[in-house]
């Protein structure tokens, strides 16, 4: 493999694009909103499957209109006998469901299954979704102490910034699509976090062995030199995950589809960042060979 | 860092065969129980219900505010204390006037550590009640630790009784656990309709026989309560003759004359003394019976009831009736309980997610196997020997702890597939980099080993980090898949540095002279 490849020639250029996609994410996620499923939001999901040809997403419809739910989203799920029924019903009564079975035998007759029914309340949605918010600033939080203990503050803020663009990027997405976002999602986006990370962290390894040994060469080079290092480890890995990601995107079922498909798109924008925004930003904060010495002290 | 002692051989030998052991220790059966371990199927794998309860306890606040102020008024009359008067507000206070003059005397009574009228928690360095004082207007309620050992008791007793009642459905190994200070969390795997466990647990089961009276005279006064059937509303008295704490029993029993299903009870010594009593004075009188602030049945009083033993008559089905038997029998909750959230996954459905599973993770691992096979050559062997090693010490592992697996720990270990090989990718990587400048393999491979750790440590950390977060914050299968990616990254570690170390040395130092090991 040919490992002299100039990455930080277009630094400056790839760092405005970052910038312009973080603004758009963030203007999406406020604007346009997220999508939350019934863990964040509250209310109740029902994954139906239909046992006959005759019963079509339309008699669904109708039959669930008719029930006095509120708002009710009717979609295709995986395949065309399974379906995703979700709304939000304000007075939660406990036979709820009980009740729904029995209008809806009645309506399309007994050639369905429940095989999955989640009713989260209001408080308890408003909670995980705190909580989630918690994990992940926690972790970012985490992270920065992490690589602040084992290197110099300037490669903390990079690393983090990186996690930042990551994380906003992935959930720019998911908001531009109009992707659920459920408890899954914020698992996964804990997991790239601790892949960015991972990432990036092997490439400064690199950046802080070179400090020591090339003295006399600019930080500008030398990040050059130790992301060229450290591609072919960064490729093979990559691809990996991603192989092993794929599988599960394609083969793991439909309740992984959003997870698989947010860490996917971590691990692209984990590696893409950990090159073109972690180190761009040892440039910037001028890291030299007395950052690291410092240290060592 | 190529040589091995042969104890660390030996050791990793052992570990080897024991984790082994028990990932195949869930595809057979032993009598021993120690080894006889499997790993526990989440509930959306096998199936089953999630309940979370919450207890409401404002009732309970009142109910206790409305007995102390009883006693209060008691102790406050011996102390030669008047009140002008007392009441117990929905604010969760109780709000008491008094003469200005007694001010003083009531704060030292309420103020005394070892009295009775305000007990003293040691513990909590705290009274339980605290007590604000405006010109002979008292305001009191519950100090901070007061409410919470009331809670405390609260919801000991409640999941005594969500117990008792998930126990006599006889659902199969049912999880009851508690959450925080006022939640229950009730797991019942197996389970794919909580219909029946939800009307059960949605019931207070609070019974009590009471005279239906016509006339607002009595002196404990009289409620509206309307019949169950809604067929009726009678008048009836608040005054409790008897209340399901004194039963001992209850059954659906089939009554031979009538032919209706209905539910028969046995009271306690005291219970039969007083129903007897109460029946031999009010022949002729309607006795009603409350459940939850409604009236089953009201039936006439024909004959005193002595034996202590009755029968409930009120249009049951035998499905009702067994279910009243069952909350009668398990006793009431000391609050209402409200389900704040449900997840129920078929059976069905957790099938499917077991095969879909499964085949991602054979997909995904051979995919992941055969890229390292073409990139790597022998150390490509060398790489997934040591991957499927480390599987089995994963599966070993979460056996041995007999841990839950669920939908997303199986993304888990195949993202733990993925990600597994960068440890030895980036040892092969730093070895090739330094034969460039070495001419002994095996001072190159030393070498290898020796500089990539750092990154090798600090990227699993990292990994790690995020994994021990998860854990903690997250809920159900989310948990799941921060077990298996945490206990991941150290089979991957182990299997790196003492598995595939092993066999490269072994490989290295056997090939020493051949050129381009890697």
């Amino acid at each position: 493999m040919i490992q002299n490849l100039n990455f930080n020639k277009y630094y400056k250029l790839f760092n405005i694009i970052s910038v312009v996609l973080v603004i758009l994410s963030i203007i999406s996620i406020l604007f346009k909103g997220l999508n939350y499923g019934v863990d964040f939001k509250g209310g109740t999901l029902i994954e139906l499957r239909i046992n006959d040809n005759q019963t079509t997403i339309s008699n669904l419809r109708s039959a669930f209109n008719n029930m006095n739910l509120g708002d009710v989203a009717i979609k295709n799920f995986g395949n065309d006998n399974d379906y995703l029924i979700k709304f939000v019903k304000k007075d939660r009564d406990k036979n709820l469901i009980q009740n729904i079975k029995k209008d809806l035998q009645s309506s399309i007759g007994p050639v369905f299954e429940f095989r999955r029914v989640e009713s989260v309340g209001p408080k308890v949605s408003a909670e995980l979704l705190n909580k989630g918010l918690i994990a992940i600033a926690a972790s970012l939080g985490a992270m920065l102490f992490y690589i602040w203990i084992r290197f110099e503050w300037q490669f903390s803020l990079g690393a983090i910034i990186a996690l930042f663009h990551d994380v906003i990027l992935t959930i720019g997405i998911f908001s531009l699509f109009n992707i659920e976002i459920n408890l899954s999602i914020v698992a996964a986006l804990l997991t790239i976090v601790g892949y960015s990370m991972n990432d990036t962290v092997v490439i400064f390894d690199r950046v802080r062995e070179n400090l020591k040994k090339h003295i006399s060469i600019k930080i500008f080079e030398l990040t050059n030199i130790s992301i060229n290092e450290t591609l072919s480890r960064t490729i093979i890995t990559s691809a990996t995950t991603l192989l092993a990601l794929l599988s599960i995107f394609i083969f793991g079922g439909e309740i992984l589809k959003g997870f698989s498909l947010a860490m996917i798109l971590g691990v692209i924008f984990g590696t893409y960042s950990s090159i073109y925004i972690a180190n761009p930003t040892l440039v910037y904060l001028k890291v030299s060979y007395k950052t690291v010495v410092k240290e060592e002290k | 860092m190529l040589k091995f002692s042969k104890i660390n051989i030996l050791i990793t030998t052992l570990l080897s065969i024991i984790v082994i052991f028990f990932t195949i220790s869930n595809f057979t059966e032993f009598e021993d129980e120690f080894v006889n371990k499997k790993i526990n199927l989440g509930l959306d794998l096998q199936g089953g219900s999630y309940l979370l309860l919450k207890i409401d306890n404002d009732p309970v606040i009142i109910k206790e505010l409305q007995n102390k102020a009883i006693s209060l008024k008691n102790v406050l009359k011996e102390n030669n204390i008047s009140v002008l008067n007392i009441r117990v507000t929905d604010g969760k206070k109780i709000l008491l006037s008094i003469n200005k003059k007694d001010v003083d005397k009531l704060n030292q009574l309420f103020n005394d550590k070892n009295g009775i009228v305000n007990p003293y928690f040691d513990q909590f360095k705290s009274f339980q009640f605290e007590i604000a004082n405006q010109e002979g207007n008292f305001e009191i309620f519950f100090s901070k630790y007061g409410l919470i050992q009331l809670k405390t008791s609260s919801l000991d007793q409640a999941i005594e009784i969500v117990r008792r009642r998930v126990d006599e459905v006889g659902t199969n190994e049912p999880n009851i656990l508690k959450r925080g200070n006022d939640r229950i969390l009730v797991e019942l795997p197996g389970l794919d309709d909580p219909m029946r466990i939800k009307n059960l647990l949605g019931k207070t089961a609070n019974l009590s026989f009471r005279f239906v009276t016509q006339t607002n005279e009595e002196t404990f006064g009289s409620e509206e309560l309307e019949f169950e059937d809604g067929s009726e509303v009678a008048n009836v008295s608040k005054r409790i003759i008897v209340s399901g704490e004194n039963l001992i029993d209850a059954q659906p029993r089939m009554d031979n004359q009538t032919n209706e299903t209905v539910v028969t009870f046995d009271f306690d010594r005291v219970g039969a003394k007083r129903f007897g009593r109460a029946t031999t004075k009010g022949i002729g009188k309607r006795l009603a019976i409350v459940l939850d602030g409604k009236v089953i049945s009201a039936p006439v009083i024909q004959e005193a009831i002595v034996a202590g033993s009755g029968q409930i008559s009120g249009d049951f089905t035998f499905q009702s009736a067994t279910d009243l038997a069952l909350l009668l029998r398990s006793g009431a909750l000391p609050a209402p309980l409200e389900i704040i959230e449900e997840r129920t996954v078929g059976p069905g459905l957790g099938q499917d997610s077991i095969k879909s599973g499964l085949s991602a993770l054979l997909i995904g691992f051979i995919l992941v196997i055969t890229f390292m096979l073409i990139k790597y050559r022998v150390f490509g062997i060398i790489a997934n020997a040591t991957l499927i090693l480390n599987l089995f010490f994963l599966v070993g592992i979460l056996t041995l702890f007999e841990a839950t697996l669920t939908l997303p720990g199986i993304a888990g270990i195949i993202l733990t597939v993925g990600m597994a090989v960068d440890a030895n990718v980036l040892i092969f990587e730093r070895i090739k980099e330094e034969i460039k400048n070495e001419k002994n393999q095996i001072i190159a491979f030393d070498a290898g080993y020796n500089k990539s750790r750092n990154a090798v440590l600090d990227a699993n950390i990292t990994t790690l980090i995020a994994a021990i977060i998860l854990f903690f914050l997250g809920s159900g299968p989310i948990k799941g898949f921060a077990v298996t990616l945490g206990i991941g990254i150290f089979t991957t570690l182990f299997s790196v540095y003492f598995i595939a170390r092993l066999f490269t040395s072994i490989y290295v130092i056997r090939n020493k002279n051949k050129d381009q090991l890697i």
